[in-house]
């Protein structure tokens, strides 16, 4: 019997064990573990009550304060500060500085640290993104990350596949946001609990790096365990680049694709050149619909950024919507490159320019408004358009504030008419 | 173990934005994540629940964000127990790793109400609702996670480890 990707990458990551089944409890061994000012310090803290004198690789855990900084208050200083210390005292090298630091799941494939067939665990529930290197990614808990650092293990239970199979050609401004909207859409916020989704088909071919990113950075908004794009030559062509980039430690590594006869919990197929581009409405990531079904929504903020959309192509797309057009006054648009990298190519393309020439801002990278930390906190009754991934309650502010999730294109001309639009309508 | 409280009824989808709202996670001291537990599903919570009382969920309890500090806030707040027809699985893990009990009882989820009086016995994975008088069932832990649940958690499994390295 064959084997899907994720159960393959799980099998050979747990010492002893031959075989392996969905529904199987296992200790595997872990690449990469992350953690972040917010969710780093608690493991911290249980870290060091353990009493163990070194991490179980210092290579291998990674702290990006992504969150809150620039420190937005004393205590977010407080937070950061037990991160830098940390890393200092256990040699961690991979610890990102302000400065240095970007939005975590923007930051580690930038940075070659994530490898395809990798096993990592973050605690950060969008660790599922790097599932777009062809890895085993999943979002965990501050306790699991302090395990982690101990041990170098994490438990897990193997999970079934739902299969997504995309086919065709994106139309214009339809991207890889768009595609997994439509997917959230379609199986409900928990229609893929504690399952992995695997995406494959003809269509990605026409998907870059940062469009798959942004698929499977949102598989956790359908309740999957991971989401994961088994590794091609796009994927290879981006990591040998980043490899000889940035030189990590770790330079080889094999790609896993799933078995001819794997078996799969259910598979469903997208014809995504039928695709519009889509926004989720308040207050369920699936609640997503083609953007012409939204008339004379006005808006007050825009927001364009975050581990979701906060990429170069992201900045791109964005920067050709807004080129020699203005911002709508009573709109304000934030704009967050991920990363160093991201903001200083934005800046050498001339699309930093736009932005700022349009009536937006153009800012350091931070997690900032996605979470309601801040850079742009919403006050009662006002509604945002953003390229983030989650418009629960009160995600980004007041509880009675309102948010659309979109993909960069549609937030532009959005941020221009002032109301919820397409390209096409500015 | 066994638990007995007041049920605080929740519908479906509660996700960690609403149990524990970003604004308070530079922070995490439990004695201050408790005094805003839930606060943007119930604004009143704080002020309704007491110690030992009992959260009953819906579908997909503790969905959105892996912060542990939302199992934290509830578990610091003195809620002895959570039920619910399903839960999102990073709160899952979290809350078994923390010592949070946690019980799956899709009919005692949709049966139970805000005030009832529930006895949950979790040895025996059953729901005694008193008054009305029904038992519910509640799923059982598998094996693996037991051994971990009666170790006080991920620490006090990750403690037993060490101990045993170091004999």
């Amino acid at each position: 019997m064959g084997h899907t990707v994720t159960e393959k990458i799980l099998l050979s990551h747990t010492k002893g064990l031959k075989s392996i089944a969905p529904g199987d409890f296992i200790m595997a061994n872990v690449d990469i573990c992350l953690g972040n000012d917010v969710t780093s310090p608690i493991a911290i803290k249980e870290f060091r009550e353990l009493g163990l004198s070194k991490v179980f690789n210092n290579k291998r855990v990674v702290l990006v304060p992504d969150h809150f900084l620039p420190a937005k208050d004393m205590r977010s200083a407080n937070q950061a500060r037990i991160l830098k210390d940390f890393a200092e005292e256990f040699k961690i090298e991979n610890y990102f500085e302000l400065g240095d630091m970007g939005v975590e799941h923007a930051l580690l494939p930038e940075r070659g640290l994530v490898l395809p067939g990798d096993l990592m665990i973050g605690a950060d529930s969008h660790t599922c993104t790097h599932g777009a290197v062809g890895v085993f990614a999943t979002g965990v808990g501050s306790t699991d990350l302090a395990f982690a650092m101990a041990f170098g293990e994490c438990w897990l239970k193997v999970p079934e596949t739902i299969k997504i199979v995309f086919t065709g050609k994106p139309r214009k401004w339809v991207g890889g946001k768009d595609l997994i909207l439509k997917v959230i859409a379609d199986l409900g916020v928990s229609g893929a609990l504690y399952k992995a989704l695997e995406f494959e088909g003809d269509a990605l071919q026409y998907l870059d790096m940062d469009d798959r990113f942004s698929i499977c950075n949102m598989a956790v908004e359908a309740g999957a365990k991971n989401g994961i794009i088994p590794a091609d030559k796009i994927t290879e062509k981006y990591v040998k680049a980043a490899i000889k980039k940035y030189k990590p430690a770790r330079k080889s590594f094999k790609a896993v694709k799933s078995d001819k006869g794997a078996v799969y919990s259910e598979v469903r197929e997208y014809n995504v050149s039928k695709l519009e581009p889509f926004v989720a409405s308040p207050n369920l990531p699936s609640n997503g619909k083609p953007v012409s079904s939204y008339k004379n929504v006005k808006v007050d903020q825009v927001v364009v950024g975050s581990c979701t959309n906060g990429r170069i192509s992201d900045m791109k797309i964005a920067a050709s919507v807004l080129k020699g057009k203005k911002v709508n006054p009573g709109v304000r648009l934030i704009v967050i490159p991920a990363t160093q990298d991201v903001y200083a190519d934005a800046v050498k393309e001339g699309y930093a320019e736009i932005f700022v020439k349009a009536g937006g801002t153009f800012c350091t990278p931070s997690c900032g408004p996605c979470l309601g930390g801040h850079m742009g906190i919403l006050f009662e009754g006002e509604v945002a358009v953003a390229t983030t991934n989650r418009n629960f309650v009160g995600r980004m502010g007041h509880p009675k504030s309102l948010i659309y999730l979109a993909n960069p294109a549609i937030a532009a001309a959005s941020a221009v008419k002032g109301c919820i639009a397409h390209p096409s309508e500015i | 173990m066994k638990f007995k409280g007041k049920v605080h009824k929740f519908g479906n989808d509660i996700n960690t934005d609403e149990i524990i709202p970003a604004r308070y996670l530079n922070t995490s001291d439990p004695k201050e994540l408790a005094a805003h537990c839930m606060e943007d599903a119930d604004p009143k919570f704080v002020n309704k629940a007491a110690a030992g009382d009992i959260i009953v969920g819906g579908e997909n309890f503790g969905c959105g964000s892996s912060r542990e500090h939302a199992p934290i806030a509830i578990k610091a707040f003195g809620i002895s127990c959570i039920i619910a027809k399903s839960f999102a699985r990073i709160f899952y893990r979290n809350a078994i790793n923390i010592g949070l009990p946690i019980f799956t009882s899709a009919e005692a989820a949709e049966e139970l109400k805000s005030g009832d009086k529930v006895e949950v016995d979790a040895a025996k994975g059953e729901i005694l609702r008193s008054g009305k008088k029904k038992h519910f069932k509640s799923e059982v832990f598998p094996k693996f996670l037991n051994k971990m649940i009666l170790s006080g958690g991920l620490m006090g499994y990750a403690k037993k480890r060490i101990k045993k390295l170091k004999n």
